[in-house]
């Protein structure tokens, strides 16, 4: 019996759309970079394999979205718009922790209703660099690093284990390209390419890895048993 | 001079032919004839107080303070009718409140006015209410530093360095001339630093003292409150000692002009 005031995350209906997902959003001195991959699934089939899940909210702020592609939309949408009305009522661009708590106000407020686990991150001239987590429930998480969507439980482990703070920017490119990489290879929900943007007081600069260009890690290696040789392993090693 | 609006001042939704809206025209004279509240900017925060006329010898000394605190930061000081500024304060706090729930951060002085004035002036557009008979002072430290606004019933507000209102504004305004010359002056010559809190305390408890010496039959209590360095950038009323020795000081001063008379 399904209860209405509970989350399930197998909600999405028959037929929509899911941005699968591996998004993330990492922190540095100067300002963040973020990434998503780029597929969007319907069920077995990929909707759109060169999707754009980076968002712009305001010109220094950007949000991750990963869950259901409309609920994710119909959000930003709502507040791309207040943070434009914002900026003309108070005369100064909302800073990054502002835009995260319309974020969380309306997930949060909507919770039943949605599916949806957005990332926030920007510049601000308040705080710099800064990134918040807006997972299911709808809370909000200020965090220096933060990784969503399906295909992030495959990475926890890596991030955990190699992030370092006070990295400068081109190294914390390097991190995030990595993460998202191995985490859409191992993720059926996420694929494609990287793209990734890199947001800092001066400007908002875009970057896209091809599918084919994507760094690749361990692969395996076929093991063939030897044919009447030597060795007696056959099959898989133990 | 004061003008009868005869037949045009029934209600506030009424222009007179030259213009005018009377019902805040008189709603101003409410407002004048209340204590006198006064507001003063300084280099580290901001000070009000108010003259706090007692109308019985039974009442709580310290009790039924007219400055309120509309957030952590911000304060608001008005002269008038008493329950309208209960009212307008607690407005007030809503706005501030809301404004932190929606975008987490703590209302700007300059904001929370510009809100608080677009409810004061709401009043002045129909028949049916009657305009707010206050001038409220409102003051606070934010992010972009010290702030002073006042916002008149008709729904108009200004920044200001300092600012009184009520009884005695006049003369009070004229102090605060005298004052804020002085520390100008200082600060463009490079001789001075302003203004600070403490110093502003001392002449805000002398402006009043001297301002009430008009109202012979009221005895007033000093109400005092301040947002400063001092107090961690929060609105709190100014500590016993240092209100106790400003008004010492006022008292002195003001028995020293006398006798110059």
């Amino acid at each position: 019996m399904t209860n209405i005031n509970s989350v399930d995350i197998s909600r999405l209906k028959n037929g929509e759309v899911n941005l699968g997902t591996s998004i993330m959003a990492v922190q540095f001195d100067g300002g963040v970079v973020i990434g998503a991959d780029s597929r969007t699934t319907t069920g077995a089939y990929i909707a759109n394999r060169v999707t754009d899940k980076l968002t712009h909210i305001h010109d220094r702020i950007y949000c991750c979205r990963s869950g259901s592609a409309a609920d994710t939309q119909a959000v930003a949408d709502v507040v791309h718009q207040h943070a434009q009305v914002y900026t003309s009522v108070y005369g100064a661009p909302p800073t990054v922790s502002t835009a995260a708590a319309l974020f969380e106000k309306m997930c949060y407020d909507n919770k039943d209703q949605l599916s949806a686990g957005i990332i926030v991150a920007g510049w601000d001239k308040e705080a710099g660099g800064s990134v918040y987590n807006i997972p299911l429930g709808g809370g909000m998480f200020q965090q220096p690093w933060a990784i969503g969507g399906s295909g992030s439980t495959y990475v926890y482990g890596y991030c955990d284990a190699t992030y370092r703070e006070g990295w400068n920017e081109q190294e914390t490119v390097e991190f995030v390209k990595n993460t998202l990489a191995l985490a859409m290879s191992r993720d059926g929900s996420s694929g494609g390419c990287i793209r990734m943007c890199v947001i800092t007081k001066d400007k908002v600069e875009r970057h896209f890895i091809p599918g084919n260009e994507l760094p690749r890690f361990w692969e395996g290696k076929e093991i063939i048993g030897s044919i009447g040789g030597n060795s007696s392993q056959v099959g898989v090693l133990a | 001079m004061t003008s009868i609006g005869t037949g045009y001042d029934l209600s506030v939704s009424t222009y007179s032919p030259d213009g005018r809206l009377f019902q805040v025209e008189y709603a101003n004279k409410a407002v004048e004839a209340a204590g006198v509240a006064i507001g003063l900017r300084c280099s580290d925060g901001v000070v009000l107080g108010v003259e706090r006329l007692l109308h019985s010898k039974l009442l709580v000394k310290g009790a039924n303070r007219r400055i309120a605190s509309l957030d952590e930061h911000i304060g608001i000081a008005s002269a008038g009718l008493l329950a309208d500024g209960k009212h307008l304060a607690r407005r007030g706090r809503e706005e501030a409140s809301s404004f932190r729930e929606n975008y987490n951060s703590p209302v700007s002085v300059q904001i929370l006015s510009d809100r608080i004035s677009a409810y004061l002036q709401a009043y002045t557009c129909y028949g049916s209410v009657r305009p707010f008979g206050l001038s409220s002072i409102i003051g606070g430290v934010d992010k972009t530093g010290p702030k002073l606004f006042c916002i008149e019933p008709s729904g108009v507000y200004y920044g200001y360095r300092a600012v009184a209102s009520g009884k005695g504004k006049a003369l009070a305004k004229t102090e605060l001339e005298k004052i804020v010359n002085k520390y100008l002056d200082a600060e463009q010559s490079g001789s001075g630093s302003g203004l600070t809190c403490r110093e502003a305390v001392d002449e805000v408890a002398r402006i009043i003292y001297l301002v009430h010496d008009d109202n012979k039959d009221k005895e007033f209590e000093l109400e005092m409150t301040w947002i400063c360095q001092e107090s961690g950038n929060k609105h709190a009323p100014v500590p016993e000692d240092l209100l106790k020795s400003a008004e010492e000081k006022a008292k002195a001063a003001l028995e020293e002009g006398m006798e110059e008379d």
